[in-house]
């Protein structure tokens, strides 16, 4: 279960994301989407219940968790005084990941044009790419996004989603909440509303979870 | 659904005891005030102005009393998350506030007659006064946030830097006023009063004691209310 | 994680030093404040010179209060703040980072205006080493408090107000002891107890203070 404020937003919550897997997270606003990422990314913790990795709970060892997850919200963590790329390096740098992969990143985004520009010049959806980058600058099996496509454009979307692919591919997993559409083959969704407390409680506790239609 | 539960056996548990309660304090008090105030004897130098000391040593005593409560419930809630902790810490500190500010206003008073003038920057009072400001700002940050769990959870987290450091601040402002009598109710060699003042005081220190936990009740009964309001307003 | 206090701490100086004119207005205003008192209380030597290291403290008190919402503000409104409580390291540790980058871009600026602004208020010279060794070791303190009360008030209503009132209680011990070693030594006393005292309070609040404000930014974020 899960409590923002004084109110329960979600409970009997229950599901597993294997290598390769994307989950994605639908439900109107307030169903809590952002909730349920940052429950994952360990920044608010559950008032019950518990998340594993591998049969180990998580909350034993939250630096291992940090070092395993990458956690995109919605907001862009960019420095304005600092250069796009001095921007991207610094949390690679902080996430262990050392600055190897950092100019990759930017191409993979786009962003190698706009590598020395100061973060205060980036446009909203350059600054979302920025942020995206540094889930390729820094490796990391699970990646959670919260709604990662805002303010993108279609083509950003795109590259986005050839990103998501690949890193699928190579074992990796996601876990995502977006209201647009979104590119997602083989994605099971996951709707947040149908476990807000006070309704009629799903007939099992068991996994609830269907295949993207 | 709602995320708080009232504890029924607490609120049932205080529903019987505070009439009770209530009225032994009531008893206390009295017996305290006339033994105090009409029986006891005049101190040859101070005269009736020594009779302050029966609202200012109770008053003192339960101003930093209130501050160990606060510190305790507020682990109590950091470490366990119990909302009946949280509602503790909050129910204490107007309370303790209020001792520590008749405690300072007693001072006060005293001192006048005493050194002439209405406050003296003496060690114990000003301590006392960094108590209160410790209270306030407990009590700002409580109110502070719009989310009152965050409230919660950062006035507890003040409250046990502040209990770390009361010592630290009184024995820095004793170090900056060391011309301060010692303390002279409780001596490792017995009490040093005369016990025709010791029998009123004793008195008073119990009938405030019961006060504090008569009024800390209520609060939480009615902190209790509180929540249940917010969480029946929140379902709609 | 050595390598993560580095990374933090250069990122955070790089950022002061950008935004430059941060660390000149706090200086700027503890030379103003304490050039205040001689109009208040009238240009005599003597007067001056006795209540030279009290306005110093007080000054540098309220100076290094001043810049305490850049510590976790800007972090926590632009979202960084989440990154940095999931770094793979401690979280005290990247807080210690950020305390010292915020002591060096803040408080070393004022250390070195003191000795200066103590010649105006006809400070004694054999009290100009000790108030600098005392501000040495009582600033770093200063900030490690502060930066408890900063991350307190991150999501508060009127936040920069609040910290004021939720720290300078906890600022009175450094204050006496601060004081109290230069005015030893200007009246020619043994110092070294203060200085002891005020060295012993630094290594408490290092090892505390950094615990609590990763509790409380934990706490911010959630």
């Amino acid at each position: 279960m899960c409590v923002r404020g004084e109110r329960a937003v979600f409970a009997n919550l229950s599901f597993r994301v294997e290598a390769g897997d994307a989950l994605l997270l639908v439900g109107p606003n307030g169903s809590g989407k952002s909730s349920l990422l940052r429950l994952m990314a360990l920044l608010l913790h559950p008032a019950s219940g518990r998340l594993t990795w591998d049969d180990r709970s998580v909350a034993d060892d939250s630096e291992a968790h940090a070092a395993r997850t990458r956690y995109v919200g919605h907001l862009d963590a960019i420095k304005p005084v600092l250069a796009l790329r001095e921007n991207v390096a610094f949390w690679a740098r902080l996430a262990g990941a050392g600055t190897t992969h950092v100019d990759a990143a930017l191409e993979a985004f786009n962003l190698t044009r706009l590598a020395q520009v100061p973060g205060r010049l980036l446009s909203a959806g350059q600054k979302r790419r920025a942020n995206l980058a540094r889930l390729v600058a820094a490796p990391a099996p699970l990646w959670l996004l919260d709604e990662p496509t805002t303010a993108l454009d279609r083509a950003s979307i795109a590259l986005l989603e050839d990103r998501l692919a690949r890193h699928r591919a190579e074992g990796g997993m996601v876990v995502l909440s977006t209201h647009q559409d979104i590119v997602l083959p083989g994605a099971r969704v996951l709707a947040l509303d149908r476990f807000a407390p006070g309704l009629a409680r799903p007939a099992s506790a068991r996994p609830l979870l269907e295949p993207a239609s | 659904m709602l995320t708080f539960s009232p504890p029924a056996r607490f609120l049932a548990f205080t529903r019987r005891l505070l009439p009770w309660l209530g009225a032994l304090t009531g008893l206390v008090l009295l017996v305290g005030l006339v033994w105090s105030l009409a029986y006891s004897p005049p101190d040859y130098q101070q005269k009736d102005s020594v009779r302050i000391m029966y609202v200012h040593v109770p008053s003192a005593y339960l101003g930093l009393f209130a501050y160990m409560v606060m510190a305790a419930a507020s682990a109590v809630a950091l470490i366990w998350k119990k909302p009946l902790a949280d509602i503790t810490a909050r129910a204490t500190a107007p309370l303790g506030a209020a001792f520590t500010f008749l405690c300072l206003a007693t001072g006060s008073l005293w001192g006048k007659p005493m050194w002439g003038t209405w406050w003296v920057w003496d060690a114990r009072l000003t301590s006392m006064l960094v108590l209160l400001f410790l209270y306030l700002g407990y009590m700002a940050l409580a109110n502070a946030f719009d989310d009152r769990t965050r409230g919660d959870r950062a006035a507890a987290v003040l409250c046990l830097v502040g209990v770390v450091n009361i010592p630290i601040i009184k024995f820095s402002v004793d170090w900056w006023n060391t011309l301060h009598q010692p303390a002279s109710v409780i001596k490792p060699g017995g009490p040093a009063v005369d016990p025709s003042i010791l029998g009123p005081l004793l008195t008073m220190i119990l009938g405030f004691q019961l006060l504090f936990i008569t009024l800390v009740l209520i609060r939480m009964q009615s902190g209790i209310a509180a929540a249940q309001i917010r969480a029946l307003s929140q379902r709609t | 994680m050595i390598a993560v206090f580095l990374t933090v701490l250069g990122r955070d100086i790089r950022l002061a030093v950008r935004q430059g004119t941060d660390s000149l207005m706090v200086v700027a205003f503890f030379v103003v404040t304490v050039v205040l008192f001689p109009f208040g209380v009238g240009p005599e030597s003597a007067v001056l010179e006795r209540i030279s290291a009290g306005v110093l403290w007080v000054t540098a008190l309220l100076a290094s209060m001043l810049s305490l919402d850049r510590l976790f503000q800007q972090d926590y409104e632009d979202g960084s703040l989440d990154h940095l409580t999931r770094a793979p390291a401690p979280l005290a540790g990247i807080v210690a980072a950020k305390v010292a980058a915020h002591w060096l871009t803040t408080a070393l600026p004022l250390i070195a205006a003191a000795p200066l602004l103590a010649i105006l208020l006809h400070m004694r010279p054999e009290g100009f080493a000790v108030l600098v060794v005392a501000m040495v070791l009582g600033t770093p303190t200063l900030s490690l408090i502060g930066a408890v009360g900063a991350a307190l008030v991150l999501g508060a209503r009127r936040g920069g107000v609040l910290v004021a009132l939720l720290i300078l209680p906890l600022y009175v011990p450094v204050l006496i002891f601060g004081v109290s070693a230069v005015d030893a030594a200007v009246m020619g006393f043994a110092y070294t107890a203060q200085i002891k005292i005020l060295a012993a309070l630094l290594m408490a609040s290092l090892v505390l203070c950094p615990l609590a404000t990763s509790l409380a930014l934990r706490q911010a974020l959630e």
